[in-house]
Parts: C-alpha cells; sequence; structure tokens
C-alpha cells in the first residue's frame, strides 16, 4: 500500500481566521491575527506550496519571504481558469509580476463567498464577475500595508514610494515584498483604497499564461480521484438502477468473502463496497445481486414525449410572459409559423468521474473533494452525519470538469456516510456507467412556438408554450414564482430582438422521476436552441438571409448585433461558400454576454456531416484573460455542440440505457472544425460570465447549417437521432 | 492469487504484491501512489490512463498488471528529467496551453509521446487519428493538436526544452 498523502491542503485554516480576530468582520480585507506562520499549514500539497515563514496580509493574499505571492480563493478551477484570472487582477494591483504568483484554495468560510450568491459556489458563469473587485481591492489593501511598512522603516512619507515588480523603493532604499511582508502583515489595513483606472491596466487585459498548467501536464495536480489519506479504504458504489428505487435486501457475502474486501454498506438506494483497493471494491460490487423496490418502472422514452406533449397541449399553464393580445394579434397575421421543438435529457459527462474522499469522526468531518458547492456541501454532509457545519471542513481539489454536476452533493454524501459507517476515511469513487446513469441531467423540454408574421416577414404577434422539468423545484423551490420555474423559460423570455408587442409565453410544469439539475448554460441551452432555430426558420419564411433577417430585428446600436456581425465577418458570411458547404449562424444572450456562433458543414449522400469550420464571438464588456476567454469559447462551442450531435441519455423501465463512452459519444478530435475566436470588450457594460455563453448559440448555428443543407425542418435533437453522421 | 510482480517504475525498480487480477492502472494508482495515470472510463474508450509499458502507450485500465511483470513503465510522473526540467511534450502542452481542467492531459500527453516513436514527423491530419482515443471534454481540441505538433518538433530538435 502507499504511504505517501496526496492531501492537497487548504492552506488557510478556519481555526487561523478565527483566531482572535474576534468577529468575522467581512470586508475586503479581512483582520487575521497571529499573522507571521500561524496559518502556515501543515502537508502543502504538491501544488500549493507554502512557507512557514509566510506573511497573511489579507484573507486573500500571503507573502513568502522570497517574495513569492499566494492568493487564496473560494472559486473552484475547473478549466475555466479563475486560478489564473482571479490572481491576475489581484497582482496588477499589488505591482508583482505573475510569475512570482501561485494560488491556494480556500477554505470554507464567509470571507470567500461568491458575492452574488452569499455562498462558496461556483456557478453561473460568475467566478471572475463576483471576486474581480474583491480581487483587486485586496492586491491594492497589500500594497498600501507594504508601502507603510517600508515607511516606517526608511522614516519616509509612503506617498514617494515607488512600487514595481514586487519592490517598493525610495531615493536610497528598496526592498523586496518578501523583505517587508512581516511587517506589512502587522498594519493597519486601509479602510478604502483607490483602485486602478482600467486604462491603466497593464496585466489585466492580457494573455497572462494559466498558474494550473504545469501541475496539470506533469501528473501533480491533485484531482478528487487522486487524494490520498493516511488508512483510507476505497470504495465503489451501485445505486438503484431504477429512479426513485430504494434498496430491500442485499446478500453481502459474496463481497465479504473476497479477499482486500473490508465492509459493504447499505444506503437507502444504494450499496458500497469498501475494500483495499478500487478495483477490489469495483469488482466485489458486480457479485452482489441487491433486490431493489419500488421506482418509476413505467418511465421510458415514450413516456417522457407523451408527458411533456400533453403539457404543451394542457389547457392550464402558468403564464411566463404576458404583453398585449397575442391571440388577437394572431388572427390578424399575414402568415402564421407553427412548430415544436424538443431537447433530450442530457448527461454532464465530466472526464473526472463523481468522487469524494471523507473522515467522519464523532466530533467532525474532513472532505477532500472536487466541488462547485462548498458551503451546501458542508452543510448537507453535517445533516447527513450529525454534526454541525462548522465541523466539517471542505478541501477542495482539481476539477476534472465540473459543467454544473459538481454542485450536487450526492457523491460527497455517500463517501461521508461510508466513512461514518467504516469509522475510517474512505476515498469513493464512481464507475463511468454510475456516472451516466445517476447524474442530475439536464432537463427534456419541449416548445411549441405559434408566430404571427406581417407583410414583410417579420414577427407581429408571438406565442410560445413550454413544457420542461422543473431544476428549482428541488433545489431552489423559493424562485418559482406564479408557477414558472424561471430555468425552465430563461433564454425564451427576455427582448434581445424587436418581437411584438403582443407575446404570450406560458409553462407548464411536468412530473418525471428524472432527477435535473444544472447543465452548462441551464435554461439557456435548450431555450437558446429553440428560440434561435425558431428566427432561423422565420427568416425563411420571409424569404430573408439569415443573417440579414436578424440585423433587421436588432437595434442599430445593439450588442447583439455587433457580436452577430462580428461572427459572421469570421466565417466570411460575405461570400458564399463553396459549392456543397452550408452555414448556418446564431447569437445568444445568458449569464451577462453574448454570444454568436457560426459554422459551415457540408452533408454526403448518407446524411453523414462534415464540420468544415466555426467562428465563435463573445462580448463580454471585460475580458481579464482573453487567451482564457478564447478557450473557454472553444470549449463551450464543443460542449455545445457534443450535445447537438450525439446528446441524450434514454429511458426504459425508469432506467438510463447508456452506460459507458461506447454508447454515448463525445466529439473527438477528428469533428473538430477549425474554429476562429473573436473577443468583444468594450463600452461600459457590465463584466459578463465567461464558461457559459458560449454553449447556447453552438446547436442552432449546426442545425440552421444543416437545415440549408438537407432543405428538411431539424426541430428535435440529438442529431443523430435524426438519422445523421459525423465523420 | 496473489502474485509478486517486479517493474522498472519511472527508473526504479518496484516490487508490489497484488491480487492476480490486478489492473495495471490500479496497480500505480493505488500501490505505488502513481496518481497522475488518470482514470474516467476503465472500459478503454477514454485514453485517460495511458502509459508506456516498454516504451508503449497501453491503457492502462485495459492491462492487467501481472502482464506487466519485468516490464518497464514510465507515467507522466516520469516524464519530466530528474532535475524537473520538462519532457518536451510537457512543456509544449505547457506553452500552447494544450489543457483547461487537465483530467485528460497525462493521457493525453503520453499518447502523443508515442507518437514520436511511430510517426515523428506526423502532420496534424495523423496528429488528429492518433488520438482518436484520447477524449477531452473541456478544449476545443486546438491547442492539444497545436501543443502535440510542437512537442514532435521539440523532440526531434533533440531537447529544446523549458527549465523549470
Ligand atoms: S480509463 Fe482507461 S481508457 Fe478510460
Ligand atoms: S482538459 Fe478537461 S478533459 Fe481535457
Amino acid at each position: 500500500m502507499t504511504d505517501h498523502a496526496n492531501t492537497p491542503d487548504t492552506t488557510v485554516t478556519r481555526r487561523g481566521l478565527l483566531a482572535g480576530a474576534g468577529a468575522l468582520v467581512i470586508g475586503f480585507s479581512l483582520p487575521l491575527s497571529g499573522r507571521r506562520g500561524a496559518l502556515a499549514a501543515a502537508d502543502d500539497g504538491p501544488v500549493w506550496k507554502t512557507s512557514d515563514e509566510a506573511a497573511q496580509i489579507n484573507a486573500w493574499l500571503r507573502i513568502g519571504p522570497d517574495g513569492s505571492v499566494t492568493v487564496v480563493t473560494g472559486r473552484s478551477e475547473m478549466g475555466q481558469g479563475p486560478t489564473t484570472a482571479l490572481p491576475q487582477a489581484l497582482a496588477e494591483e499589488l505591482g508583482v509580476p505573475m510569475d512570482r504568483v501561485t494560488f491556494a484554495m480556500s477554505p470554507v468560510d464567509p470571507a470567500y463567498n461568491n458575492t452574488l450568491f452569499g455562498a462558496m459556489i461556483t456557478g453561473g458563469s460568475t467566478s471572475v464577475k463576483s471576486d474581480f473587485e474583491q480581487m483587486r481591492r485586496a492586491g491594492a489593501s497589500a500594497r498600501e500595508m507594504l508601502k507603510a511598512a517600508a515607511a516606517e522603516k526608511w522614516g519616509v512619507d509612503a506617498a514617494e514610494l515607488k512600487v514595481e515588480n514586487g519592490t517598493i523603493s525610495h531615493a536610497h532604499h528598496s526592498a523586496t515584498f518578501g523583505e517587508l511582508a512581516g511587517a506589512a502583515a502587522e498594519m493597519e489595513a486601509p479602510k478604502d483604497v483607490a483602485l486602478k483606472k482600467p486604462a491603466d491596466w497593464t496585466l489585466i487585459g492580457t494573455d497572462v499564461k494559466r498558474l494550473d498548467t504545469h501541475a496539470k501536464a506533469t501528473g501533480q495536480a491533485t484531482f478528487g480521484i487522486d487524494v490520498v489519506v493516511p488508512d483510507m479504504l476505497h470504495a465503489a458504489i451501485l445505486q438503484a438502477p431504477t429512479f426513485g428505487a430504494t434498496l430491500e435486501s442485499v446478500d453481502a457475502k459474496p463481497a465479504t468473502d473476497m479477499k482486500g474486501v473490508a465492509q459493504v454498506v447499505e444506503l437507502d438506494d444504494a450499496i458500497m463496497v469498501l475494500a483495499d483497493t478500487w478495483w477490489t471494491a469495483d469488482q466485489a460490487l458486480s457479485k452482489l445481486s441487491p433486490k431493489w423496490t419500488g421506482g418509476a418502472e413505467d418511465l421510458d422514452d415514450a413516456k417522457v414525449d407523451r408527458v411533456l406533449t400533453e403539457g404543451l397541449d394542457a389547457a392550464e399553464a402558468a403564464q411566463a410572459v404576458s404583453e398585449g393580445d397575442a391571440d388577437g394579434a394572431l388572427s390578424g397575421a399575414a402568415k402564421t409559423v407553427e412548430a415544436t421543438y424538443s431537447a433530450p435529457y442530457l448527461a454532464h459527462l465530466t472526464m473526472e468521474p463523481m468522487t469524494a474522499t471523507a473522515d467522519v469522526r464523532a466530533d467532525k468531518a474532513e472532505l477532500w473533494l472536487p466541488t462547485q458547492a462548498q458551503t451546501w456541501t458542508a452543510g448537507a454532509v453535517a445533516k447527513a452525519v450529525g454534526l454541525k457545519p462548522e465541523q466539517v471542513t471542505i478541501h477542495t481539489t482539481f476539477l476534472g470538469g465540473g459543467f454544473g454536476r459538481r454542485a450536487e452533493q450526492d457523491f460527497a454524501l455517500q463517501a461521508a456516510q461510508a466513512s461514518k459507517a467504516a469509522g475510517r476515511p474512505v476515498k469513493l469513487v464512481w464507475s463511468r456507467p454510475q456516472d451516466v446513469r445517476h447524474d442530475f441531467y439536464r432537463p427534456a423540454s419541449k416548445v411549441r412556438f405559434t408566430v404571427g408574421l406581417d407583410e414583410d416577414g417579420l414577427p407581429m404577434a408571438w406565442k410560445a408554450r413550454v413544457c420542461c422539468p422543473s431544476i428549482a423545484q428541488r433545489m431552489l423551490p423559493s424562485m418559482i414564482k406564479e408557477g414558472v420555474d424561471p430555468f425552465a423559460v430563461e433564454g425564451l423570455t427576455e427582448r434581445a430582438y424587436a418581437l411584438p408587442a403582443d407575446r404570450s409565453i406560458t409553462y407548464v410544469m411536468p412530473e418525471l422521476a428524472v432527477p435535473v439539475g444544472f447543465w452548462r448554460s441551464v435554461g439557456h441551452s435548450q431555450n437558446g436552441f429553440f428560440m434561435e432555430a425558431m428566427i432561423d426558420e422565420l427568416a425563411d419564411a420571409a424569404g430573408m438571409d439569415p443573417l440579414e433577417y436578424r440585423r433587421k430585428l436588432l437595434p442599430q446600436d445593439s450588442r447583439h448585433r455587433r457580436v452577430l456581425d462580428a461572427a459572421a465577418d469570421a466565417i466570411g458570411w460575405s461570400e458564399a461558400p463553396a459549392e456543397g458547404r452550408h452555414r448556418g449562424i446564431a447569437v445568444h444572450e445568458s449569464f451577462g454576454s453574448i454570444a454568436a456562433e457560426a459554422i459551415e458543414v457540408s452533408v454526403d449522400g448518407d446524411n453523414k456531416v462534415t464540420l468544415h469550420r466555426a467562428s465563435a464571438c463573445v462580448d463580454c464588456a471585460v475580458a481579464v484573460n482573453p487567451n482564457i476567454i478564447r478557450q473557454q469559447m472553444e470549449s463551450a462551442l464543443v460542449y455545445g455542440l457534443t450535445a447537438a450531435m450525439f446528446g441524450g441519455v434514454s429511458l426504459k423501465n425508469g432506467q438510463v440505457q447508456e452506460g459507458n463512452f461506447d454508447r454515448i459519444d463525445v466529439m473527438r478530435l477528428r469533428h473538430m472544425p477549425p474554429v476562429e475566436v473573436r473577443i468583444i470588450a468594450e463600452g461600459d457594460a457590465e463584466m459578463g460570465g465567461i464558461g457559459e455563453p458560449g454553449t447556447p448559440p453552438a446547436a442552432p448555428a449546426l442545425v440552421a447549417a444543416l437545415r440549408r443543407a438537407t432543405g428538411k425542418p431539424i426541430r428535435s435533437l440529438p442529431l443523430t437521432a435524426e438519422g445523421f453522421t459525423f465523420g | 492469487m496473489a502474485l509478486t510482480l517486479n517493474m522498472t517504475v519511472n527508473g526504479k525498480a518496484r516490487k508490489v504484491t497484488v491480487e492476480s487480477n490486478a489492473l495495471l492502472s490500479d496497480v500505480l494508482r493505488v500501490n505505488l501512489g502513481l496518481t497522475g495515470t488518470h482514470v474516467g472510463c476503465d472500459t478503454s474508450q477514454c485514453g485517460a490512463c495511458t502509459v508506456h509499458v516498454d516504451g508503449v502507450s497501453v491503457k492502462s485500465c485495459t492491462m492487467l498488471a501481472a502482464q506487466a511483470d519485468g516490464a518497464t513503465i514510465t507515467t507522466i510522473e516520469g516524464l519530466a528529467a530528474p532535475d524537473g526540467t520538462l519532457h518536451p511534450m510537457q512543456a509544449a502542452f505547457k506553452e500552447h496551453h494544450g489543457l483547461q481542467c487537465g483530467f485528460c492531459t497525462p493521457g493525453m500527453v503520453m499518447s502523443a509521446v508515442d507518437l514520436a516513436r511511430c510517426e515523428p514527423n506526423a502532420s496534424e491530419e495523423q496528429i488528429r487519428e492518433w488520438l482518436e482515443g484520447n477524449i477531452c471534454r473541456c478544449t476545443g481540441y486546438h491547442n492539444i493538436v497545436k501543443a502535440v505538433k510542437t512537442g514532435l518538433t521539440d523532440m526531434q530538435s533533440g531537447g529544446k526544452v523549458a527549465a523549470e
């Protein structure tokens, strides 16, 4: 067995934060006492190095005697880059070059809450937006404290000091941040600090290299499945295959008879085998023949389709948008276009399977896991094992993908229960089939549009009926207002286009036993497709070029129009595509940013599709690290395309049929077309998000291109179910 | 049945006692603590677990550890020089940001290094084909291709390497 510990330590401890600090006064500069050394961590993970001598300047920042700067962040790193972009923002104000900067994940503490959610959550494309000002203030505040320390030391006026490259200087003096850090930590944090004007930024807005690539390219980065805690057992899990079923009984003997197996743990709806290696645990699990009972056995694809269709036809519905008289206006329309769209349940398919390591004791619990929701996890674990949230310590590892799936707590609770039962630390890792079959899926959804067009083919009456299972019902019930789940209709109700004054959007909340949750871009993921595919059909009905049609519906000065034009320009829209090639374009706003994408395809006689090129443009108002934004736009495009091409799980007897990558395909290298990404970051709009906005336009752009190529309407996803294959 | 296996892993002689059905991926990760080798599917479909056995890339989730008895194994942890100097392929992935969450990266890098053995001058097309069995759920793949291209070139020039 291994003897080395691989436990990333969240280098700042709760005890350290609270010790002597009195009440936790949460401002930009959390007062910390016992500074030098008191917060040093034991057992640093390989990535998050600190030194015993490091001085904690404020909650977000520690400076080592060698001048190295560690930025502490509560935003989880799942590839989207906050552990580079946020330190970059801090370093801008601090005045230190990025090659001296590293990062550490924070403990669970209100100081590290996402300022937009009031909890430690990484989601909603908010990481940089949430912490941007806080980070800059932390950097500026630390800079002033360093200056104050230098001024005191040299007996000079702080205003005369120069700060550059991690050094403070005066006519005859010079000292590095490292030399001053200890004294700076004793200085009063300034009440208010002036932040640089955007025009003076030298780091923000530049392609700073990611801080996490070295650890990731060398195998040193600790992901959830890599955690090693001394004396831990490895757990594999089998969950009730039918949604809603529970465990009736299981004979554990075939498993416990196996060498290396320590224990079988029964949960209400799952069995876990604990063993000395994961493979042993999984093999033992396969020897068991559990009896499950109940659950939604009558649930299958046909039922989902029927229930959603009934919702479209239901007499009663909640009103999401009610403006003017849509029915009245429809009766005067020159032409009416009706179309019903549908989208399937989608699994997240993070590359790293669900996992958590837990060590639950009588009076405390410690978890090491890849999570997007530290606060929720601490609370849920505390409740499940009978502790208080403050008795639960969470160490956030790197996340091998998140996409919303790791905002859930199921895997953390299972690991905690296993550890409680075993009285030892347990690392739980799901198999890929468990991951595919027990997700909180992007809801399946259907929308029926009825749109009246005037003589010029422009919409003059707009009706839509949405039937989509509710995410809020389970997760955030208070968000449901007058029967409308905002996540079910977001992306359909907004008014970026000059839509008719007479508009009605109604919503029916169906009851289906499939668990649903946040999936990259949430409701926008399907509604962006529905909305933009419909606009594209209307363009055809009006006999207009789809780009021109959209431009006609967008005000001259609209940001949407500018983004759309940029995406069109990047793919060369003004020139007709080569013989046999076809293009589609779409634009959609979500999470405060506007994204447009265009795709060029060809389709052969067997409906085999080749993606030739793509363009993606985003207006996020402020671009902290353009390189990361380009990466995220490509990433979001691929995520959306994968879903459009291959996505969707199918149901039979209340069970998901797919299990592994042999049945559920994803975009591979050979599918990927060249992409030109453009970023618009100007004007004075608020900073937009970046992790998700690139996903919604992918499907409608691809579908529009295929519709043009084949001349057939495509109103349902995935495309493989519509007879397309991808070479 | 327990077996005692001898392997050279990342240049070191290692002796492990494991069950006869133990997987190489599990032995590397659990018994030897080399967690840089990742597991994403257990069924040879994602490529995250790729390592080199006697110089050839292998998906370690589909190989029994017993089959590697006496073999020389390199994992992502053994690619860089002992002084920490990155292997040109690692340096290229870092330089071109050929990763986002980074979970697929060890497998991508190990596969790409093996491409140099088979096709040192691989075209972009050949790189795409070679990495067909490596899934990435985060990137747009392009930076991976760029990284592999650079890595292959730098491997040939015999080590334009990035010192760390
Ligand atoms: S874990 Fe081996 S190929 Fe996926
Ligand atoms: S970088 Fe996340 S799976 Fe490839």
